[in-house]
């Protein structure tokens, strides 16, 4: 794209007041949830989600399981507990719209990353996850989510602690032993 | 049996036509052969099913990894079916002025109006002889009540906690609620919406399989409950207890098996006068495109009628895995094909009198519609007119527009009467529940 293109995208962006996910301010509501989950949109907090460029209907759903009280798991319950549809809507659709977490500095254990990739596969993650790990819809985000957060959500899908929307995490998860998850989570934190 | 005509008589409804229809040429002139998505070795009946775990990784018993989900199972290895999964509903409502009524088509002279906005993920529908109308929900855990106070509609969320409560019947004011794995019933349900008990499990005997383990939930003319439970799976050998439509009585005791080879049921209702179960039955994914059909079936020998699952589809169609040493001719025939992958859910047969004559005693069937297909069809309600005997004489659209440029913009679930006649809708991915009336002038919405 030439400069003066640039200059009219660039124009075009800001007249509809879509600046860069980073410097675009947060709805009000969702100004806490960065707190622990990361302004760029990558957590630091310990077993606490990434939420940069999650699919908006997956956050949706989660947000409505909290309010509800059909997932339950602190502070989120009361977090989500006054927030109209409407605000779980908007919510959802800024932390899409914010840049995707990144794989840590830390490159990892080539062997091993090689040998977790392959199982992702044997898994089947990449069937609704999709190749690349980004999710879809209702289907959450995988790629460079925090290693911690990965392995408790598998966990607790496995043992029936966390309820989905759909079954689908709880069935799959029926045969795969403790040693696989820490094997998926190994890779799935490490997507490059 | 009788296949979804391919021609209509009216031009309004060509377009949803092709869609209605677009399977039944196809199906009666397509040989059995093995779909390109099918296994390439075909088992034996007895055949480990996919709730069969893989088998284990090499030098590591405990390394077992994981099935594909449900839904996954038998899809073919080809990048064209990369984008091609069930569609999830939004689990908030559409905002009212954001419904998309003026999208939807119908007969002339009907009309479709919002009766409730806000109703989160509705499913099954029934209406008691006050008028109130109880909703199901499927992916949420809830049952509500709508009721009108003081002319205003208000929303009552009756029950919630529970597990997958898709089924509901009424009789005699006690209100039956069919989750996964129990039955559980609120008597005098009318007298107490805004202190509501908790529900009484009265019959607890069930798998707790999550996948097709949502039921549907009708009361008989003898006085008992009747309800599904599906096969765990897409395509498998059920165990005894699955696939199948169980009977108990009101209490929950003398539970007895209706029919058998039933994949999953989503929508039930008994005949008028000849007081025989109908009912719809959604058939296998992935055996490809246009097969096989689903299914509009009826029961003449209870206990004794089998319709084929898991060795036919649709009636007609050998599955290439299960259906080596069988043949569909061994199995009770459909009654009608309804489209292949169509999802036909909610049916009800109309007894009222707001509707024309030749409505009488037919029946209405909400179409979901598919997932499982490139190019989306149903997304409807047909109404299927019965010849004296109870065999389906035609089928003709009746509420059409439900998907659009190949996506939904919402999905008929269940079909219900109230008293003066008029057609209540649910849709599960909008959260709303509309009314259908019949007449010269539009009837406004009673809000």
């Amino acid at each position: 794209m030439g400069r003066a293109g640039g200059a009219a995208a660039f124009a075009a962006l800001v007249s509809v007041g879509a600046l860069p996910a980073s410097a675009a301010e947060p709805p009000e509501k969702v100004a806490a949830c960065l707190a622990c989950h990361g302004a760029e949109g990558q957590s630091a907090t310990e077993n606490v989600p990434s939420l940069g460029a999650q699919p908006a209907p997956y956050t949706v759903i989660q947000l409505f399981l909290f309010r509800e009280k059909m997932r339950l798991a602190d502070p989120m319950n009361d977090m989500a507990k006054p927030l109209s549809d409407a605000d779980l809507q908007s919510a959802a659709d800024f932390l899409a719209a914010m840049p995707p977490p990144k794989p840590p500095d830390d490159p990892g254990d080539a062997a091993r990353l090689e040998r977790s990739r392959a199982l992702t596969e044997q898994n089947h993650c990449n069937i609704c996850h999709r190749p690349d790990f980004s999710g879809k819809e209702n289907v959450p985000r995988l790629a460079d989510q925090r290693e911690d957060y990965l392995l408790k959500a598998l966990r607790e899908y496995k043992s029936g602690q966390r309820r989905g929307y759909d079954p689908s995490m709880a069935e799959v998860l029926q045969p795969v032993d403790d040693a696989m998850l820490v094997e998926l989570a190994y890779y799935l934190a490490r997507v490059r | 049996m009788t296949t979804i005509p391919s021609h209509s008589r009216s031009v309004l409804f060509a377009a949803i036509a092709a869609g209605l229809i677009a399977a039944a040429p196809v199906m009666a002139q397509q040989p059995a052969n093995p779909a390109p998505g099918a296994p390439p070795t075909p088992a034996g009946p007895s055949a480990p099913t996919a709730q069969t775990p893989a088998t284990p990784a090499q030098g590591s018993a405990a390394q077992a990894p994981a099935a594909p989900p449900p839904w996954a199972q038998g899809r073919p290895d080809n990048p064209a079916v990369a984008d091609i999964a069930p569609v999830q509903p939004p689990p908030i409502p559409t905002a009212a002025d954001k419904l998309p009524l003026a999208m939807f088509k119908l007969p002339p002279n009907f009309h479709i109006e919002v009766y409730a906005p806000g109703v989160a993920n509705a499913r099954s529908l029934r209406v008691d002889d006050k008028g109130n109308v109880f909703v199901s929900t499927r992916q949420l855990d809830r049952v509500y009540a709508l009721t009108d106070k003081n002319g205003k509609r208000e929303v009552k969320t009756l029950a919630t906690g529970l597990n997958s409560p898709n089924g509901i019947a009424l009789h005699n004011g006690t209100l039956y609620i069919a989750e996964i794995n129990k039955i559980s019933k609120i008597d005098n349900v009318a007298d107490q919406f805004d202190n509501p008990p908790k529900p009484t499990v009265i019959y607890d005997d069930l798998p707790s399989d999550a996948p097709h383990g949502w039921k549907f939930l009708t009361v008989g003319p003898d006085n008992r409950l009747y309800f599904n439970i599906g096969a765990p799976c897409n395509i498998c050998m059920p165990p005894p207890t699955h696939a199948q439509i169980r009977s108990i009585n009101l209490d929950g005791s003398g539970a007895q098996v209706v029919a058998r080879g039933t994949r999953q049921i989503v929508g039930m209702d008994w005949h008028p006068t000849l007081k025989q179960l109908y009912f719809t039955e959604n058939q296998r994914d992935w055996l490809s495109e246009d097969q096989p059909n689903d299914k509009l079936n009826r029961i003449t020998q209870p206990g004794k009628d089998n319709f084929g699952f898991p060795y036919c589809g649709g009636g007609d169609i050998p599955d290439p895995q299960f259906g080596w040493g069988h043949s569909c001719d061994e199995f009770t025939k459909p009654i009608a094909q309804l489209g292949p992958h169509t999802a036909p859910l909610g049916m009800r047969f109309y007894t009222g009198k707001m509707f024309p004559a030749q409505y009488r005693n037919a029946i209405f069937i909400a179409r979901h519609g598919s997932w499982n297909k490139s190019h989306k069809i149903g997304g409807d309600v047909i109404v299927a007119k019965l010849n004296p005997d109870g065999t389906v004489k035609s089928f003709e659209p009746f509420i059409t527009g439900f998907i659009q440029d190949n996506k939904y913009v919402g999905r008929p679930v269940d079909v219900e009467w109230l008293k003066d006649g008029s057609m209540l809708l649910s849709d599960d991915y909008n959260g709303a529940v509309y009314r259908i009336t019949y007449g010269p002038q539009k009837v406004s919405a009673a809000r």
